[in-house]
């Protein structure tokens, strides 16, 4: 160790992930083509609804303060239904990361996928890992500079791209795109193009694993959903260790060990095409499967050696797995050195106790000659991904999931809220009749302006009038909220002018299409302000 | 200094020596873009102490290179407003205030601006909701019953000119006198009969004797039947709207020493343009009456000839 203090600032190490090919890179790349496809081309879906609203599919209008989703309307007064997609989205992390671990890290965080992009283009114009290190490494010659300013320039435009992406959401996409090009577009969907441009460009191109590893949160808040029951990438040190380079013994066990099923040719510890075996070192020792060539370390996109254990940087992108499995086919190896496993199914040997692991080779073809029960057997992938854990998540996200559909479809086209003024609570009138006032909110979600009838029901005699002219109903124009104030005018001898409250119910109705809709309030009468003096006193 | 450091095994990593339940915390450097942005912060933080205002002083604060102030900016934006309102204070200013529901951006234009004015000069004595005071004889402006009357034009006078306000030539004066001279049993009959005029639970003999004494005293002002003159500013008494009580004692004691409320005159203080709109706003409240003089105007019923729907102006606002 240096006996000089450690320095208080350390510098990134630069990481060159090599290319890789195999089912999760090609999983990968599938995920990252939708998730990348359905972001740019979500605003330019068109949805017909008319001639007062929007046709854009998806858009957040901030302006009229209406988020329009298809044919689904969220006005800000159901804000619930966002709230309720919040607690889903909340569980649905909970759920995938207790079965399988990071995988919203590995597979769907917009760092990992623009990152993911970014790299492709480094590779694409730099080369793979190690032209990339000698160009690390290399004077800034005009080469140098000629690759680093293309691969600056390409990530630009992917990182203008996005953030040009962005701000469709916002407002009528082909109309934007043409203020954008002409320049008059609102400073603010410049603003926001420019910022999101910059973080996506230094995010993506130059911080890529640091913000992963020190600005976010996930992380930290994944790691403590996972249990040992978690499926996540890991190595199988029990198999791979000791580690080294060496050749393989051949052993006469090849056709038992192939017949020996799934699990063995999933763990499999000697398992071979033509022969099993144990590996041998030169010195005669006995080695494990990891013939230590650095293709897991090479691949990782956070630069670090999944051999050693779980680490927090670890994003369980699999591409040590891809890379490890490719490897071993090429010596002759099962697949799954480094797999998708979970930290407690693993065969109860000590740690790196070669001869325990051997032993238990040997068990398994001893079953398929008929004699004994495997030792171990390592349990069914399902077995992870479906436990009460995540079945109680599952259950809790799918009651809310159709809670908020049943809300949707019962939520009705016209809507009302009524907020009694209480400023006075009531007004005398010379008749001695005591007369409310009520702001009614009336909303109507239609595409065209409607005619609202409002009607009253109460005990006694009470009268309602609408402030603004002698009729009983409002127009409330298309897509709009109308603000009401209403009265309702109690005779003086009525119980409800001389009680202290009584109920009501206000009812509207849509003219056209016959919907009601109804709110209860109460009335004031003249004993509410004795009352409440008495209250006070 | 060398022996008490510890490496931790597993990582490799200098630990801090600290222990918690037996854990150590591993002294692993910070990132160096850490650093730079921290340094980052800081420049960006003296630029913008050196071009926004902000260190505090005695009489104030750095003022900045940039000039920059909320203040300055609050200032500009009410100019812009000003200014682009001028053309409906001026139309308000001149418009006939009858014909004034005609003209919805104006009208709607004056409510609001009303509704402002009102909050910010009148609100201290008819309350916050216009609702007035009874125990200290500020009028309600809610409901139907009006001194000097509700229409626009006379709602605009009264608040133009007040009510007995000395230093305006063109107020409305009326004055109740104080009946003291009078035995206390007339005091009491009157009290009686004007009780009854409303329905009110009274002695019917005393009331009769008051019936006389009212005819003689009382009716000058009030009408024969107690029903008041607006154009003297006399309550009406038959009603069921009481400005100082309608007890018996509460009467008595307006009988022996009335009690007269002041209003100042806004004409001066408000502007023509404010007193207009704030006259349009107290009259969309509920108890604004037509002009009397409009044949058209539908019956007296409270608030269904008044009450511009302020609705326009709210359906322009949907959150709400
Ligand atoms: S890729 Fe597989 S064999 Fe190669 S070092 Fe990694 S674990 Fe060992
Ligand atoms: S160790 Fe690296 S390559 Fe393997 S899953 Fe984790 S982040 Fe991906």
């Amino acid at each position: 160790m240096s006996q000089n203090p450690p320095a208080l600032f350390a510098a990134r190490e630069p990481i060159f992930p090599r290319r890789v090919s195999g089912t999760f890179r090609r999983l990968k790349w599938l995920i990252l083509f939708v998730t990348l496809g359905i972001y740019y081309v979500t605003p330019w879906l068109r949805w017909d609804r008319g001639p007062n609203l929007p046709d854009q599919a998806v858009l957040v209008d901030l302006a009229n303060r209406r988020f329009h989703f298809f044919w689904i309307e969220i006005w800000p007064h159901e804000f619930y239904f966002v709230a309720g997609l919040l607690i889903m989205a909340g569980l649905g992390l909970f759920l995938f990361t207790s079965a399988l671990g990071r995988v919203w890290c590995g597979y769907a965080c917009p760092q990992t996928v623009w990152s993911d992009l970014f790299m492709t283009v480094e590779r694409w114009i730099e080369g793979d890992r190690n032209a990339r290190i000698r160009l690390h490494k290399a004077p800034w010659d005009v080469r140098k500079w000629r690759l680093r300013l293309s691969k600056w320039a390409l990530w630009l435009a992917i990182a203008v791209a996005t953030g040009g992406a962005w701000v469709f959401y916002f407002a009528d996409a082909p109309t934007l795109a043409r203020d954008l090009i002409t320049l008059d577009a609102a400073p603010v969907a410049y603003v926001t193009i420019g910022v999101l441009t910059a973080t996506t460009f230094v995010f993506g191109g130059f911080m890529r694993e640091q913000v992963c590893i020190y600005m976010c949160p996930w992380p930290r808040i994944q790691g403590a959903m996972m249990d040992p029951g978690t499926l996540t990438v890991g190595y199988r040190d029990w198999r791979g260790e000791p580690r080294g380079k060496g050749g393989v013994k051949r052993q006469q066990a090849a056709a038992e060990a192939i017949g020996r099923g799934d699990a063995v040719a999933r763990y499999g510890v000697a398992v071979d095409k033509n022969a099993a075996g144990t590996r041998q070192a030169r010195t005669g020792e006995a080695l494990g499967d990891c013939i230590d060539c650095h293709a897991c370390v090479a691949v990782c996109p956070m630069g670090i050696d999944i051999r050693e254990g779980q680490q927090m940087e670890c994003i369980t992108c699999a591409l040590c797995i891809d890379a490890c499995d490719d490897v071993m086919a090429r010596i002759g190896r099962p697949r799954g050195l480094i797999d998708y496993l979970a930290l407690d199914d693993r065969p109860p040997t000590v740690p790196g106790d070669r001869a325990a692991v051997a032993g238990l080779a040997e068990a398994p073809a001893g079953h398929v000659a008929g004699a004994t029960q495997p030792a171990w057997q390592p349990k069914p992938l399902w077995q992870h991904v479906f436990r009460p854990r995540t079945l109680v998540y599952t259950c809790a996200w799918a009651a809310i999931g159709v809670l908020l559909v049943v809300a949707l479809f019962v939520r009705p086209e016209i809507d009302m809220t009524i907020a009694p003024v209480r400023n006075p609570t009531f007004v005398t009138l010379s008749d001695g009749s005591i007369r409310n006032a009520y702001d009614v909110r009336l909303r109507n979600k239609h595409g065209e302006a409607r005619q609202f009838q409002l009607s009253l029901v109460a005990d006694g005699d009470l009268r309602l009038m609408l402030e603004g002219g002698p009729g009983r109903s409002v127009e409330v124009p298309a897509d709009a909220t109308r603000l009401q104030r209403v009265y309702v005018i109690a005779p003086p001898q009525d119980p409800a002018a001389t009680g202290q409250r009584s109920d009501l119910r206000f009812w509207v109705e849509d003219t056209v299409s016959g919907e009601r809709a109804y709110g209860d309030t109460i009335f004031n009468g003249k004993d509410s302000a004795d009352a409440r003096h008495a209250n006070a006193g | 200094m060398t022996d008490t450091r510890k490496i931790d095994p597993a990582t490799n990593t200098e630990t801090t020596g600290h222990s918690w339940d037996g854990i150590e915390e591993l002294n692993t450097p910070l990132p160096r873009w850490w650093l730079w942005t921290f340094y980052a912060t800081i420049v960006w933080g003296v630029i913008y102490t050196i071009l926004y205002p902000a260190w505090p002083l005695v009489p104030g604060a750095t003022a900045g290179l940039l000039g920059y102030s909320t203040r300055a900016e609050v200032a500009a934006e009410i100019e812009r407003v000003a200014l682009s309102n001028a053309d409906l204070e001026r139309r308000l200013t001149s418009v006939d205030l009858t014909a004034l529901q005609d003209d919805e951006p104006l009208h709607r234009f004056a409510v609001q601006a009303g509704r402002s004015v009102f909050a910010a000069n009148c609100s201290q004595c008819h309350g916050a909701g216009a609702g007035g005071v009874v125990a200290s004889g500020y009028p309600n402006l809610l409901d139907d019953d009006w001194l000097w009357g509700g229409s626009i034009d006379d709602i605009a006078y009264t608040v133009r000119h007040g009510i007995r306000n000395e230093e305006d030539p063109d107020t409305r004066f009326s004055e109740m006198p104080p009946f003291d001279w009078m035995d206390r049993s007339e005091q009491d009959a009157i009290a009686h009969f004007v009780r009854s005029l409303s329905d009110l639970a009274h002695d019917p003999v005393a009331a009769d004797t008051g019936a006389g004494l009212f005819a003689d005293n009382c009716s000058s002002c009030h009408g024969e039947a107690g029903q008041g003159d607006r154009t003297l500013g006399a309550p009406n008494l038959a009603d069921a709207i009481w400005l100082r009580g309608s007890s018996h004692e509460a009467i008595l004691r307006q009988l022996g020493t009335p009690r007269m409320g002041v209003m100042p005159a806004w004409q001066a203080r408000l502007g023509e343009a404010d007193v207009r709109a704030v006259a349009a706003y107290v009259h969309g409240l509920g108890g604004g009456e037509a002009t009397a003089a409009d044949p058209s105007a539908p019956a007296p019923a409270p608030a269904s000839t008044a009450a511009p729907a302020p609705a326009p102006a709210a359906a322009d606002d949907p959150a709400r």
